[in-house]
């Protein structure tokens, strides 16, 4: 019964969202505030209905219910119920119904935090919305039926892919959808816009919670993902450059620009068509993503079970969205009018600097992603760009990005004092200096480029903290004056310090880790002892041992440090049989300074065992890195001015710039 | 970046929209290039692997054999109707994957199986063929890879289907799994056994 309630709740939710799509932008037209109040009121009805349909969809998979399709396909009566849950998003139609419902709750979001918005720009922002989730429920319903019944039903459901039953896994989906299709309501509001044909401050203030929590989210999956990738593949890497790592990273880096770009927008009503674009941009490439992912235009390890008829239909769709938004861009961007001025040396300057960095860093990954993809329709040779590409065009990118990090939040905007700022700078600038000195005499002949990465490292990291020192005037007046400033400070400049700081803990720990890793692949018999960095590690024995749905090959190796007993590590190779498949459980002891990492493989028959054996110095600061980045951007989305209305638009303006003065003050120049 | 022209502010206003206009339409005209590759790559496979070698002659080649081995592998003992040449090495972990299946095959005497020993230390893989078995009729040692690159080798382990006239009629790239097993390889087999 569940599913057919689901299929007809869905088939519900395409008639509302038509009604949505077309009813309020007619109503914006007209001024007719009638037609306009059928916006919010769709848009929470939608997101009932689809998440009644979801409701009915995991009824299916925890009660087991092999007579639907998808269930049959996608669990088994032994999973555990976390996986049974997961096993919900771990296929293409129930990772797609996963989509629709973040995108409807996105919708019902506006329609309930947007009351303060311009009633014309939040129907034309819902009816967009909507045009966005009809085009996935057509999808949906046409190609995608996840309610599909199978008749006799099956006793015995086939499994999840054993890769994907992991804690990390069954919660980074929901995280990546969060924000890719969070990016959906940056393109509503910048399609709105073009439609009313007006960008301006206010605008760019009301954009922006939602691009920064959608970027938040995004973060984090991308950040569960690679974990994820790092502890499971078994193989001690973290970021592959694959198609489906990459088709995250492009809306990532887009959003990060836009982030930014809207600064700009919201203090100075300068970059406005730049900001637009952008916000088509990072949603365009969360689809261009999903098109990818699921088309099975490129081969990935995380491609969806693909099939064409779904590939023409999604690239239709993206011709349709992607291909309408940017035409309506290029009628509409020309007749934007620009804004304040700004010399190149400035806080927009700088920012604009930012925005050229990632979104050219955001054009060489799509390149990279998509060569194999021309070069085969072109000359049709099959090729496959990996590492070495991503590695060599991202290095020089992110290099002056990460120089320009330290000194642009110190820069005023409109004109800014390179000299006063590098003189300000000067003590952090030697310290970094020391530290390329120190690292040249240290690490040269282990990597060049560490010496590089760690100079950058203190320059950031040291320039966020006399950046903070700067505001609060910290030494310079008492210290009673200080405190009395910091607490003063908005939260947005605690947020954006927070996220900067969080860059600089990620390159540190890529440069450490790639820098100083130590990798063994050896075979060895019990009471075999290997010598990993300064830990002695003693093989115990490996033996079989059944879980609840594989049977596990478990290793246990002794940890001992000179002499001392550290730890026991046990990494398993599990086999699965339902469906067949292999999968390792590397063992892992993560310490701040660094993490012993252990992969068991097959015996040979004769009591020895092939395993790997890794310490990777530093590596969990890649993710720490990323939570800060994270929990910067929710500083700064708990900032009183996104809470604010908007009403008191004029006002709110000059607020912000007042607060922001302090800053400027602190800078040493005023407008 | 468009909005590079709202800062020029005293360029003529004429201009300053032409190339507005122009900058305006770029995104779109970007989009409609990729939008045309991602259509046709919908009609393409990315899966199969592309061999210049498929029904050529395999590349002339002698090797010899690995120490204590009797035979090693020229191109000139591939003179069965239908003989497997797998490169393999003892450094290759995805070897030890389809090491059953060469064994099984080797067992059930369905085909010959030859061995290509790429870049390998041989006294390494002299062990690992006394520790699992040995599949293999002949062994020829490519200790630096020449033969390998010959044969257009880019992963290990990858396996050559070569008929009487020594033409290759098919590889497979990566570990012989069961399914290709059942499903192309012994079907092969059986018809150019016939």
């Amino acid at each position: 019964m569940a599913p057919e309630l689901g299929q007809y709740a869905l088939v519900l939710a395409i008639l509302v969202a038509t009604v949505q799509a077309i009813v309020p932008q007619i109503g914006a037209y007209r001024r007719d505030a009638a037609w306009m109040g059928v916006a919010p009121v769709a848009a929470r009805a939608q997101f009932l209905l689809v998440l009644f349909a979801f409701g009915c969809l995991m009824t299916s998979f925890i009660a087991s219910d092999f007579s639907v399709v998808n269930v049959f396909e996608n669990s088994h009566s032994l999973k555990p119920l976390i996986y049974k849950i997961s096993g919900v998003w771990g296929n293409h139609e129930g990772s797609l119904l996963l989509w629709i419902l973040i995108l409807t709750l996105f919708g019902a979001a506006v329609a309930q935090f947007g009351q303060n918005l311009p009633p014309t720009l939040q129907a034309r922002v819902l009816s967009v919305q909507a045009m966005i989730g009809v085009g996935f429920l057509a999808f949906i319903l046409f190609t995608s039926n996840p309610f599909a019944r199978l008749d006799p039903a099956p006793f015995e459901g086939a499994g999840l892919n054993p890769l994907l039953q992991d804690p990390a896994l069954a919660i980074h989906p929901p995280f990546l959808y969060l924000g890719y299709v969070g990016l959906s309501v940056a393109f509503s509001f910048a399609v709105a816009a073009l439609i009313e044909g007006r960008v301006d401050p206010a605008w760019a203030r009301w954009v922006r919670p939602w691009t920064l929590a959608a970027w938040c989210c995004l973060t984090a999956g991308i950040a569960l993902g690679s974990y994820w990738a790092y502890y499971e593949l078994g193989w001690g890497g973290w970021w592959f450059w694959d198609p489906v790592e990459n088709a995250s990273f492009m809306p990532w880096l887009a959003a990060t620009a836009l982030l930014h770009s809207s600064i700009v927008v919201e203090k100075r009503d300068a970059l406005k068509s730049w900001t637009v674009l952008l916000a088509i941009l990072a949603f365009s490439l969360s689809l261009l993503g999903t098109f990818l992912v699921r088309s099975g235009v490129l081969n990935s390890v995380h491609a969806f079970a693909s099939d064409p008829a779904r590939g023409v239909f999604i690239l239709a769709f993206l011709v349709f969205v992607v291909g309408g938004s940017l035409t309506l861009y290029a009628i509409r961007a020309p007749s934007l009018k620009g804004g304040g001025l700004f010399r190149p040396i400035s806080r927009e300057g700088t920012l604009v600097l930012n925005n050229l960095l990632l979104s050219t860093a955001c054009f060489t990954v799509l390149l990279g992603t998509l060569y194999p993809l021309f070069l085969d329709a072109v000359a049709e040779e099959k090729v496959s760009v990996g590492p070495p590409y991503f590695n060599a065009v991202f290095v020089p990118l992110m290099t002056p990005l990460i120089a320009a990090l330290a000194i642009g939040p110190m820069l005023a905007w409109k004109r800014g004092d390179l000299a006063g700022v590098m003189g300000r700078l000067k003590f952090v600038a030697a310290i970094a200096v020391l530290v390329g000195l120190g690292m040249a005499w240290y690490a040269w002949n282990v990597m060049p480029l560490a010496v590089l990465g760690f100079a950058l490292v203190a320059w950031l990291a040291l320039g966020v903290v006399r950046e903070w020192a700067e505001r609060v005037r910290l030494f310079r007046w008492d210290i009673v004056d200080s405190w009395r400033r910091a607490t003063g400070l908005p939260r947005a400049s605690y947020g954006m310090s927070m996220a900067h700081l969080g860059v600089a803990l990620t390159v540190f720990g890529i440069t450490a880790s790639e820098a100083w890793q130590e990798e063994k692949q050896v075979f060895m018999r019990p009471g075999d002892v290997q010598t990993v960095s300064d830990f002695e590690l003693t093989f115990v024995g490996a033996e079989r041992l059944p879980g609840p749905n594989y049977s596990a090959l478990a290793g246990t190796f002794a940890v001992t440090r000179n002499g001392q007993p550290v730890t026991i590590l046990q990494p398993e190779a599990r086999t699965f049989t339902n469906p067949p498949m292999e999968t390792t459980e590397a063992a892992i002891r993560t310490t701040l300074a660094g993490d012993l990492y252990t992969v068991v493989g097959e015996g040979d028959g004769q009591g020895g065992y092939a395993v790997r054996l890794y310490y990777k110095p530093m590596v969990i600061w890649i993710w720490l890195g990323t939570l800060a980045m994270m929990i910067g951007g929710m500083i700064s989305l708990s900032d009183r001015r996104h809470r604010i209305g908007a009403p008191a638009r004029k006002q709110a303006d000059t607020a912000g710039r007042d607060r922001d003065s302090g800053a400027l003050a602190a800078a040493g120049a005023g407008d | 970046m468009t909005d590079n022209t709202d800062t020029a502010g005293e360029a003529p206003t004429r201009r300053r929209s032409r190339t507005g206009l122009l900058f305006a339409l770029l995104p779109v005209a970007a989009f409609v290039v990729i939008g045309v590759f991602l259509f046709r790559g919908l009609s393409l496979d990315p899966s199969e692997i592309y061999s210049v070698l498929i029904n050529k002659p395999a590349p002339a080649f002698d090797l010899a054999p690995l120490p204590g081995k009797d035979n090693g592998l020229a191109s000139s003992d591939l003179t069965q109707p239908v003989q497997l040449v797998n490169v393999f090495a003892s450094w290759c972990v995805a070897c030890r994957v389809e090491h059953p299946l060469l064994m099984e095959l080797k067992r059930n005497g369905t085909v010959p199986i030859h061995g290509l020993n790429y870049k390998d230390q041989p006294q390494a893989a002299l062990n690992w063929l006394r520790n699992f078995g040995d599949p293999y009729d002949r062994i020829g040692s490519d200790l630096n890879g020449r033969v390998g690159i010959d044969f257009g080798v880019y992963g290990v382990p990858e396996t050559f289907i070569v008929n009487g006239e020594g033409v290759i009629v098919r590889k497979i790239t990566g570990p012989i799994t069961p399914q290709i097993l059942q499903k192309e390889l012994l079907p092969l087999i059986a018809e150019m056994q016939k």
